[in-house]
């Protein structure tokens, strides 16, 4: 398939930016507070950031949030009503400034929600979001999305994917979906028709650490392993990971009373917590630390490859930069690589 | 820091104790705990000025409590704390040996706890310049703005929970949140739920807490909650005179006695 | 189902049923006609039950899908929501998302014996196939069922026990353990697993369903493998903590095995398979 191709100069991004607006979309971009790049809703273009290898957290919450509202009830005289979320409230989004690991995580996560039954809240909230997707043209030592069958300049799960052909140069927009196209109709004056330009000597150079299936294949025999508990040992057992993540999906269900009505929420959890598996007699089938580790990284690399098709890492290195205690996935998944059997 | 790694090995081949609790490089320009077993391990040690994760974290974790004795390097902070958990019963001479390094980075053992406190008691708890700067304009504000200014910093937090994970004191092994019966603090992390639990942590770490900043350099938000312990902190200070964390003083918040007239603890 | 897979229906407790100390039965109508209507659900699979403002909680279906318009849950209190369950009455409404998970497969058990062995709490999911097996009897050569609690008190469904004791085409085995007797007990007094090596069922031509608390399940596997019966005639339900009953919450996997999903019933050959993690 030819991909669409067209130049943005930089300058035409403000623009593109109020046009979006002007068409009432809800934009999300990277801004950044006490040093930390996140996504969050942008008002104006200025502010947005630009100077982030990647942001501290996924841009999963524009699908995911950490707290979702799945439905409200109330009693009163009549009786007891429960009502659902309104699926026709959730707006339409654009996800500006996304890195290809993150958008890769968007398929991965999807697989998740869909695993048989088909989480429509998550399905509409999703099917409102338009990626903009921004190629890599730095790297640092966590990155290693190209072990993962990701790149740099990964379109997958972009709409549009904008690559800056050189520092504060314009830039390369790949047109990939219908999505993508509807925003171009409403700004086709921004998106130049342009000759063939490679975007691949602006990218990052990512080099490839492991073979996940070798991975994959190992962890098959891995279960009892000793490892898991050398590599968990200075974990605390905290959520950072888990939250940072873009695959993520782990999640609670609470009620939230407040007198007579109240609420019912999904919210994130996290396989690294203690309670996560703990039954209510006091048993936990992961009772220590290595246990809730093991299953973070097999989840990942062999119970989501082998049931749902992907796997649930995308390289995007947030777990290892977020961890209080420097645990560096990569470095583990090489070590699990190299151990002989 | 050869004096560190050669005692480390000492103490490793005479078996004097089963884990010394160090640092090693970690990633990029980063540090991280390394937990050695094998004297031929200790090489791989080091200490600089880039080692301020608390490891003192680590002698309540089942995992490597479980090992036997352990031996911990330890700074000024992580020694405050160490002196603290001995003062709840956490740790005592006969399951942990403090291998300290002074403010001078000089390598100094100590026979016991009893002398880590002394030497511990030579420094007084400051909080540093910009933090205390800050603690005074958050003073100065209105209470609009000072409410607006925490749920401002508070309202990112997605309770991941790293902040506990990461203090020396937040040991219990099942923590307030991780109740439900009755659910004191809301699961979810929105605004209310937030608060709350900051608020919480704040007050369950009054008189224990010894501003080590571990929860603030865990968070991967960075969200300055060390603002908060570090003003109760202030007003410990100011109400009961400074704080030092001390083997056999009662704790401020926390003094229980056997013959209390309310029954509700037993 | 509704679109919102998290939309519970809306159920009226029609009947409370104090089973032991801590144990009861609700016998739970679809508020909504329609629901009710389109409401299926097979021998084994399990729900989520609410109390709104409480939250929700993972139990069996007890009820055979042979008896239309109700199901029935048994539980005890245990948890936040057991206990706010237990604080409802006739008449309140809660919440139930289900059904899910697998099934017995019990057409495939068609001319075969059955034998029942359960323990404690864990009778509710085998009332379930055992009330479904009793409605097709003739489906069925022997059934048998061996039944044991800690103490008399602890003995769940008694008026259906003394039905079962009654029944010429039942052959019911109730035991207590030593010292949870009472003076005018006339069952067997003993471990679950004694009374089954006891009894010795023949293993020909039969399916053994146990459930119980897992140090019973323990001790009598062997003892079921010894009297013949293998693996693959051996089955069992799970019980791993769960949010969402469908495979996305993420915490109730054993291995790659999803309770809510691949179980709650399995054999003794599959669960030989699964990693040590439930």
């Amino acid at each position: 398939m030819n991909i669409d191709k067209r130049l943005v100069r930089k300058d035409s991004l403000e623009k593109l930016f109020d046009i979006l607006k002007q068409n009432s979309k809800t934009i999300y971009a990277p801004f950044s507070k006490n040093s930390k790049v996140s996504f969050r809703e942008a008002d104006s273009f200025s502010g947005i950031t630009t100077d982030y290898i990647q942001t501290t957290q996924s841009s999963k919450e524009v699908a995911f949030p950490r707290n979702e509202k799945i439905l409200n009830y109330s009693k009163d005289k009549e009786g007891m009503k429960v009502k659902g979320i309104d699926l026709n409230d959730i707006p339409e989004v654009v996800l500006w400034g996304v890195r290809p690991c993150d958008t890769m995580g968007i398929g991965e996560l999807s697989a998740i929600f869909n695993w048989d039954y088909k989480d429509e809240i998550y399905n509409n909230r999703l099917s409102r979001v338009t990626v903009f997707g921004f190629s890599c043209s730095k790297s640092d030592d966590y990155c290693f999305c190209t072990s993962v069958g990701g790149n740099p300049g990964n379109t997958q799960g972009s709409d549009i994917l904008f690559t800056q052909l050189g520092e504060n140069g314009d830039y390369l927009a790949e047109i990939l979906t219908d999505k993508g196209s509807s925003i171009v109709s409403i700004s086709s004056a921004l998106f130049e028709k342009t000759e063939n330009i490679e975007k691949e000597k602006f990218l990052a150079e990512v080099p490839a650490r492991f073979e996940r299936e070798e991975i994959r294949g190992k962890l098959e025999k891995f279960f009892d392993s000793q490892l898991w508990v050398e590599q968990s040992l200075k974990c605390i057992g905290c959520g950072a990971c888990a939250y940072v993540c873009p695959t993520c999906a782990c999640f609670d269900i609470q009620d939230e009373a407040h007198g007579k009505s109240g609420s019912r929420v999904r919210c994130w959890d996290s396989c690294g917590f203690s309670t996560f598996t703990l039954h209510t007699s006091g048993h936990n089938p992961r009772e220590v630390q290595s246990q809730r580790w093991r299953q973070r990284i097999m989840h990942k690399f062999l119970i989501m490859p082998d049931r749902l098709s992907v796997y649930g890492c995308t390289g995007c290195g947030r777990c290892s930069r977020a961890c209080p205690v420097d645990m560096n996935i990569l470095e583990h998944l090489i070590s699990i690589q190299e151990v002989s059997l | 820091m050869d004096d560190l790694r050669k005692r480390a090995k000492e103490l490793l081949e005479t078996s004097a104790v089963k884990v010394v609790i160090g640092y090693e490089q970690g990633t990029a320009n980063k540090t991280r705990a390394l937990f050695v077993e094998k004297a031929e391990d200790a090489d791989c040690l080091i200490f600089d000025s880039r080692c301020v994760q608390n490891l003192a974290t680590y002698v309540t974790k089942r995992e490597v409590k479980d090992k036997g004795k352990m031996a911990i390097t330890a700074t000024l902070p992580v020694m405050r704390s160490i002196i603290q958990l001995a003062s709840e019963f956490q740790v005592n001479d006969n399951n942990l040996l403090v291998l300290g390094i002074t403010p001078e980075s000089k390598l100094v053992e100590f026979k016991n706890l009893s002398e880590v406190e002394t030497f511990v008691h030579q420094y007084q708890i400051e909080i540093d310049a910009k933090n205390k700067e800050m603690l005074d304009k958050i003073a100065k504000m209105t209470q609009a703005e000072r409410w607006k200014f925490w749920i401002d910093e508070l309202s990112p937090c997605f309770k991941c929970y790293a902040c506990r994970a990461a203090c020396p004191m937040c040991y219990c092994h099942r923590c307030t949140v991780d109740f439900n019966q009755p659910q004191w603090i809301p699961v979810p992390s929105h605004e209310l739920g937030n608060l709350e639990w900051h608020i919480m942590r704040a007050i369950h770490l009054t008189g224990r807490c010894i501003d080590c900043d571990a929860c603030y350099n865990a968070c991967p938000l960075a969200i300055p909650i060390n603002l908060l312990t570090k003003r109760m902190l202030e007003d410990v200070k100011i109400n009961f005179g400074s704080y030092q964390p001390s083997i056999k003083a009662d704790h401020l918040m926390s003094t229980y006695k056997p013959d209390d007239k309310e029954n509700f603890i037993q | 189902m509704t679109d919102n897979l998290y939309m519970p229906y809306l159920m009226r407790i029609e009947r409370v049923t104090y089973e032991a100390p801590g144990v009861k039965t609700f016998m739970l109508r679809f508020v909504n006609d329609d629901d009710q209507e389109k409401f299926n659900f097979k021998a084994g699979q399990f729900g989520e039950y609410s109390v709104f403002g409480v939250g929700e909680s993972t139990f069996c279906i007890a009820s055979s899908p042979t008896r239309k318009s109700f199901i029935e849950c048994t539980f005890r209190q245990t948890g936040k929501v057991t206990n706010a369950l237990s604080g409802c009455e006739e008449g309140s409404i809660i919440g139930f998302r289900g059904p899910f998970g697998n099934t017995f497969p019990i057409d495939g058990w068609k001319g075969k014996s059955l034998l029942f062995i359960a323990g404690g709490i864990a009778l509710p999911p085998m009332r379930c196939v055992i009330w479904n097996a009793l409605d097709l009897r003739e489906n069925f050569k022997d059934i048998t069922i061996i039944y044991g609690a800690r103490t008399v008190k602890d003995l769940v469904y008694k008026y259906e026990l003394q039905e079962w004791e009654r029944r010429k085409d039942v052959q019911l085995i109730t035991t207590v353990d030593p010292g949870g007797e009472s003076p005018d007990w006339k069952g067997e007094i003993g471990f679950v697993p004694t009374i089954v090596e006891k009894i010795a069922p023949s293993s020909k031509d039969t399916i053994a369903i146990v459930c119980g608390p897992p140090v019973m399940i323990k001790y009598t596997f062997p003892i079921l493998s010894s009297l013949g019966f293998t693996d693959e005639n051996i089955f069992t339900t799970l019980e791993n903590r769960m949010k969402c009953g469908f495979g996305k919450c993420g915490r109730c996997n054993v291995g790659k095995v999803y309770v809510c999903k691949d179980g709650p019933v399995f054999t003794l050959s599959q669960l030989k398979n699964l990693p040590d993690e439930y």
